[in-house]
């Protein structure tokens, strides 16, 4: 019994790193249950990896501190930081998908477009402070937006829908002034950006989806002089829902 | 900012000086956005973060001198510790040891405070580990078992001197 238990505590860090094979981890499970001494050893063990998760969360930053690190990494180039971070942090998969994504900034205006429009959303998932005007009812954003750009449109009802609306901003195309308004689907967010349609004259012709390799998707359409963008990671399936809700508006 | 408190914590406890951890993280920030293009898709992220952050101290002065002054890796042959001062192998603790287990951890070798922190703090597997120290996994369980050791042995002499 001696003999078998030696081999068996040898393994007890393993077990309890939860790193053997299924199998070994039932057998494991079953020896513990029925040896008192690896269960004494097994108890210790899992006290210590107890106590020293407590005490090994030790030291936290100081607000001054955090607030000058998000300023140095703010002060630079707000494309790549944006992107870089935001997709860090939701998907590594989306990486070669951006840099698709800006190799093709410049290749059309079309595509200089959808990039921006990335960037925008990308750019307000990374904010701090996404919206300026926060509130889920329609008839408190749409409001808000009187007088601070040069148009005016209507946000869909939501009842019934998976979508929550979560806000909007201002926002800003090659200069001209529009509408960011962001929604939560299944804690992925879209964003849906308003502009006049003389402001991004760009030929869209009738396909105008997204540039291929586009870590978004992105479906666009003109309505009552108004050029519509809905983008978001999700997929292509909620973003046409939402620009249904829309378009029916 | 991603992982900012958690490298934050490891950073202190490897520098064991506030403003040294405070650079340890800005300089590991600075690189991650440098080198962003070199993150390698599909592999860990926190790893790539933590291995900037650990390079970033071995490198700097107070990391040299604290793997100068320590065996680099007994497993590869260095010097054994004391392992007869250990008799029985459980030590039993409990609340109001945190500040010798604090102690014992300050005073582990740093290739030994690393990996436990990884472990037991960040609660990585141990491939992860394996990324974030760039060593094969059964090094990864080797220097885990010994850094076990080591701080049982530090801590039950924390616990005898009280």
């Amino acid at each position: 019994m001696i003999m078998a238990c030696e081999s068996w505590q040898k393994q007890l860090d393993t077990y309890l790193d939860g790193e053997l094979s299924a199998d070994d981890m039932k057998a494991f499970d079953a020896h513990v249950r029925t040896c008192s001494s690896c269960a004494a050893d097994a108890l210790a063990r899992v006290q210590m990896k107890r106590s020293l998760e407590v005490a090994g969360k030790r030291f936290a930053p100081s607000a001054d501190f955090r607030r000058r690190i998000q300023k140095s990494i703010a002060a630079r180039p707000q494309r790549s930081f944006s992107l870089a971070w935001t997709l860090a942090t939701v998907a590594a998969v989306l990486v070669a998908g951006t840099l698709a994504l800006t190799h093709l900034a410049a290749r059309s205006s079309r595509d200089h477009v959808f990039s921006e429009i990335a960037d925008l959303h990308v750019a307000t998932l990374a904010s701090s402070s996404p919206v300026d005007v926060v509130s889920t009812d329609r008839h408190t954003v749409k409001p808000w937006f009187q007088g601070k750009i040069p148009f005016a449109f209507n946000l869909p009802e939501l009842q019934n829908t998976e979508f929550t609306l979560v806000g909007g901003r201002m926002t800003y195309l090659d200069q001209t002034p529009g509408a960011q308004l962001l929604y939560d689907v299944r804690k992925h967010h879209i964003s849906v950006f308003i502009f006049q349609e003389r402001s991004v004259p760009v030929n869209w012709g009738a396909n105008s989806l997204a540039p291929k390799n586009s870590p978004f998707n992105v479906e666009t359409w003109s309505q009552g002089g108004l050029r519509y963008f809905v983008i978001s990671d999700t997929s292509p399936a909620d973003i046409d829902a939402l620009a249904q809700l829309f378009e029916r508006d | 900012m991603p992982l900012f408190d958690q490298l934050y914590n490891f950073a202190h406890w490897l520098t064991q000086n506030r403003e040294e951890a405070e650079d340890l993280v800005q300089e590991t920030y600075a690189k991650a956005l440098r080198g962003f293009s070199s993150f390698q898709l599909g592999t860990n992220f926190r790893a790539w973060m933590y291995r900037i952050l650990r390079n970033t101290f071995l490198t700097s002065r107070t990391g040299l001198k604290a793997t100068v002054t320590v065996p680099l890796d007994a497993e590869d042959g260095g010097p054994e510790l004391a392992v007869e001062s250990e008799t029985p192998e459980t030590v039993f603790i409990d609340r109001s040891d945190r500040r010798a287990l604090e102690t014992a951890m300050e005073n582990l070798p740093v290739h030994f405070r690393e990996i436990l922190l990884l472990s037991e703090v960040e609660e990585m597997s141990y491939q992860e580990i394996s990324e974030t120290l760039s060593i094969p996994i059964g090094t990864v369980m080797s220097r885990l078992s010994r850094a076990r050791r080591h701080l049982r042995i530090l801590l039950r002499q924390r616990l005898q001197e009280a």
